[in-house]
């Protein structure tokens, strides 16, 4: 271990001088940091520059501990994964121009997942917007399709109240990104106003309860149901509803399936328990759900990555579908009991319409057999090389039964999320919908910050973490206790998978001839390195990772002929889920 | 020992059609596109226009045409979205376009709603009174006259206007500019902010 007394860490405990932040206002900028103390914000993820320094020196007085990123792209990936851990808005802040357009990645991640998120951009003064000034950008017609919501704050008395909306909205509703632009002559210009607590504007649609007619029919399609099914998604996390989807499930003895989001909304360890279902979700919940006749859908967006094609998805269901956005209700599936309101007291609702349970017991006999006889599997041989599901299924023997797994996108995240075993809402933290890759190492700062009691562990692959590794800086300067664990196979690992079943096996641009040795590197970086080849070391390796108090990465070198199987090719039938390479040539 | 391979799993024995929606698999079901007047009451607030355009564009419906302009509250704005789509994608026209913040309340108007649009006729000046004689039997009028063109303006329906347009086609048609719908429900009703306070 080489010396590293020489890195300012930052004390963990430490509380900052300022605990009372802003009291009172004087100019935009205090009123926007004013703003968001009054609602809760307690961290900052963010990049200097000119146009925001403004509201940086405000932040000088703020209660709001910031926490300098590498580069604003890991700063709203770590704000992202603040929201996904702690369900309030994760705050992340950048300047004009390249500072917002760095953000932008981040925010469209947001987006796809529905994780709340608030953005602040610095913004050139309004004297200037229009002239192509230096670092300007149109950010908020960039963002425009990326947002629920952005502002352009236009006056000084007004900006505080702009992020109090920006910040409601986020929170509220469907959640999701929102962003304000702030132009500097805005954020530096005089005000005596005081920001408006945060609340939605009238038009924002925050359905509650469904209709007690619509909920009465599903019931009685559901309680008459021979093959049903419950598929729990990210809503599911986002409304608090695991508890009581759980109950439901128990109550009522029916089988579970989940999204990739809402992995852990239903403990993976219950009977009822199918797993994931999708491109490389379970055998069984692929059955399941092609060959279910009522299908209860919670908080899902039904994405093509879990529905594959929709001609052949759950195709003999009745759909009930609980959601609380109108506009997912038959965008993708016909939903025959739409339900729309927040999917805890939804599932209240629907709870109290039952009468009895279906009489599914032959059907939840089918889907044990379906377990049995598609278990995930892999091949472990003696010794060399090594597997990267042995080392996903090691490390969740030793990790805290409650640890929050982050990962970056591309084969790594499905072993992570097929491997580990998922028991509790808000401990999976990934980027689900927009497929980030890079999103691993700042989503695991945002996590432990966002959860610091909490093991953060992040799965991450060579390439992924290739494109935000400048981010360990951040978590060895916050010293944050992560364990990172490169799954390493010098490839674009799923891009090869694909070019070798999609595209005979033309290997273009997929295979890196070189990768940096990752565990030297994280030393430069400050935190502590580990190599790992031998399967035979891989529990010793990660405890000695997880009891490293600070960042550790583990450069796991693991076999570069395993792929990801299940898997439902895009657009396929979930129904003929190829077990193999062998699968594949035939459906 | 692992399950059935892909062609030996049970099957079931229902399908959908590309909308998700389930269909009789013997008979194959499709919507036909159709033309639908969407009527928007939004905030007249900057980006409104932006955000709805965008919105139609990013989803790709099929915008046939889309006016905008102030109505009698000045702090909103109408916008008349006429638009070709199956029934599926009218329905999630709409409901998209209630979603955006800036937007009061979206209705769908009957096909019985008065429809206007405007069209200026700019043809060659040698004949100004065959010219204006034509403009009259659509109730219209020349509104500009110089010696090389005239001029005219027709209102009316979207079919008025492809008629009218058709029948100056004898002349030299030297350019020509349409509003695009304006359209309003008959009757009594109405839609207007009162809606929206009475909604919250």
């Amino acid at each position: 271990m080489s010396e590293r007394a020489s890195i300012p860490k930052r004390d963990p405990e430490e509380v900052p001088e300022r605990e009372n932040g802003i009291e009172e206002v004087t100019t935009g900028s205090q009123s926007v940091i004013a703003a968001l103390e009054q609602a809760g914000v307690e961290h900052a993820f963010g990049v200097q520059g000119g146009a925001i320094m403004p509201v940086y020196d405000a932040l000088y007085d703020s209660s709001i501990s910031h926490i300098t990123m590498a580069h604003e792209q890991g700063a709203a990936h770590a704000a992202d994964a603040y929201g996904i851990v702690t369900g309030e808005p994760g705050l992340a802040m950048a300047t004009s121009g390249p500072g917002a357009t760095n953000l932008v990645t981040g925010i469209a991640d947001a987006a796809m997942d529905s994780d709340p998120l608030i953005a602040l951009t610095g913004q050139v003064a309004t004297d200037f917007v229009g002239n192509d000034a230096f670092q300007e950008t149109d950010t908020t017609g960039i963002t425009m399709p990326i947002t629920k919501q952005n502002y352009f704050a236009d006056h000084s008395d007004t900006v505080g109240d702009d992020v109090s909306e920006a910040f409601a909205l986020a929170e509220k509703g469907r959640q999701g990104p929102t962003l304000v632009d702030l132009p500097k002559d805005i954020t530096k210009g005089e005000t005596d106003q005081w920001p408006n607590p945060p609340k939605t504007p009238e038009t924002h649609d925050e359905p509650v309860e469904a209709d007690e007619s619509a909920v009465e029919a599903a019931a009685t399609a559901l309680k008459e149901a021979d093959r049903p099914l419950i598929l729990s998604g990210g809503g599911v996390v986002k409304s608090e509803a695991s508890d009581d989807l759980r109950s439901f499930a128990r109550e009522y003895e029916i089988p579970v399936i989940t999204t990739m989001p809402g992995l852990g909304t239903f403990p993976e360890t219950d009977d009822l328990s199918l797993g994931m279902a999708g491109m490389h979700g379970t055998g069984a919940a692929n059955m399941a759900v092609t060959n279910c006749d009522v299908l209860l859908g919670v908080g899902t967006r039904f994405d093509d990555r879990l529905t594959g094609g929709v001609e052949s998805f759950a195709p003999d269901a009745d759909v009930i579908h609980v959601e609380i956005d109108p506009a997912e209700i038959s965008k993708n599936i016909e939903a025959d009991h739409p339900l729309i309101g927040d999917a805890e007291r939804v599932l209240e609702q629907l709870d109290d319409a039952m009468t009895r349970a279906p009489e599914a017991d032959e059907w939840r006999e089918q889907c044990q057999t379906w377990t049995e006889e598609y278990p995930l599997t892999y091949e472990m041989p003696e010794d060399e090389p090594l597997k990267p599901q042995y080392v996903v299924e090691k490390f969740d023997e030793l990790a805290d039964d409650d640890a929050i797994v982050t990962t970056g996108v591309g084969q790594h995240q499905m072993w992570a999320a097929q491997f580990w075993t998922y028991e509790y809402p808000r401990t999976w933290v990934s980027s689900n919908g927009l497929g980030t890759m890079g999103y691993g190492v700042p989503s695991a700062i945002g996590a432990k910050i966002g959860a610091p009691d909490k093991e953060v562990v992040t799965f991450d692959g060579d390439g992924s973490f290739l494109m935000t590794m400048q981010e360990l800086s951040v978590a060895v300067r916050e010293n944050l206790d992560v364990t990172y664990v490169i799954l390493n196979n010098e490839a674009i690992g799923m891009v090869r998978q694909w070019q070798d079943g999609f595209y005979e096996g033309r290997r273009m641009a997929s295979e890196y001839p070189w990768v940096p040795e990752f565990d030297k590197l994280a030393e430069a970086f400050g935190a502590r390195g580990f190599r790992l080849e031998e399967p035979e070391d891989v529990e010793e390796t990660i405890q000695a990772a997880r009891e490293y108090d600070g960042p550790a990465v583990i450069d796991a070198i693991i076999d570069p002929a395993e792929n990801v199987f299940p898997m439902v090719p895009s657009g396929g039938d979930n129904g003929l889920f190829a077990l193999n390479e062998q699968h594949l040539e035939m459906i | 020992m692992p399950g059935p391979a892909p062609d030996e799993r049970m099957r079931p024995i229902g399908r959908r059609n590309t909308q998700g929606i389930r269909i009789d698999p013997e008979a194959e079901a499709t919507h036909e596109p159709r033309m639908a007047v969407l009527s928007a009451l939004v905030k007249h607030e900057p980006g409104v226009l932006s955000e709805v355009s965008s919105l139609f564009s990013r989803r790709q419906f099929n915008i046939e045409s889309l006016t905008v302009g102030p109505t009698a509250d000045e702090t909103t704005a109408r916008m008349t979205i006429v638009i070709e789509e199956p029934e599926p994608g009218v329905q999630q026209a709409k409901k998209q376009l209630r979603k955006l913040i800036p937007v009061i309340e979206v209705e769908e108007l009957e096909s019985a709603a008065m429809r206007r649009e405007l069209a200026l006729i700019k043809v060659a000046g040698d004949k100004p009174d065959d010219v204006q004689a034509v403009a009259q039997m659509y109730g219209g009028d020349a509104v500009d006259a110089s010696k090389d063109a005239v001029t005219v303006e027709i209102t009316g329906s979207k079919q008025k206007i492809d008629a009218a347009i058709e029948a100056f086609e004898q002349f030299d048609v030297l350019e020509i500019v349409r509003t695009g719908a304006a359209a309003l429900e008959r009757g009594s009703k109405t839609m207007d902010s009162a809606t929206m306070e009475s909604d919250n």
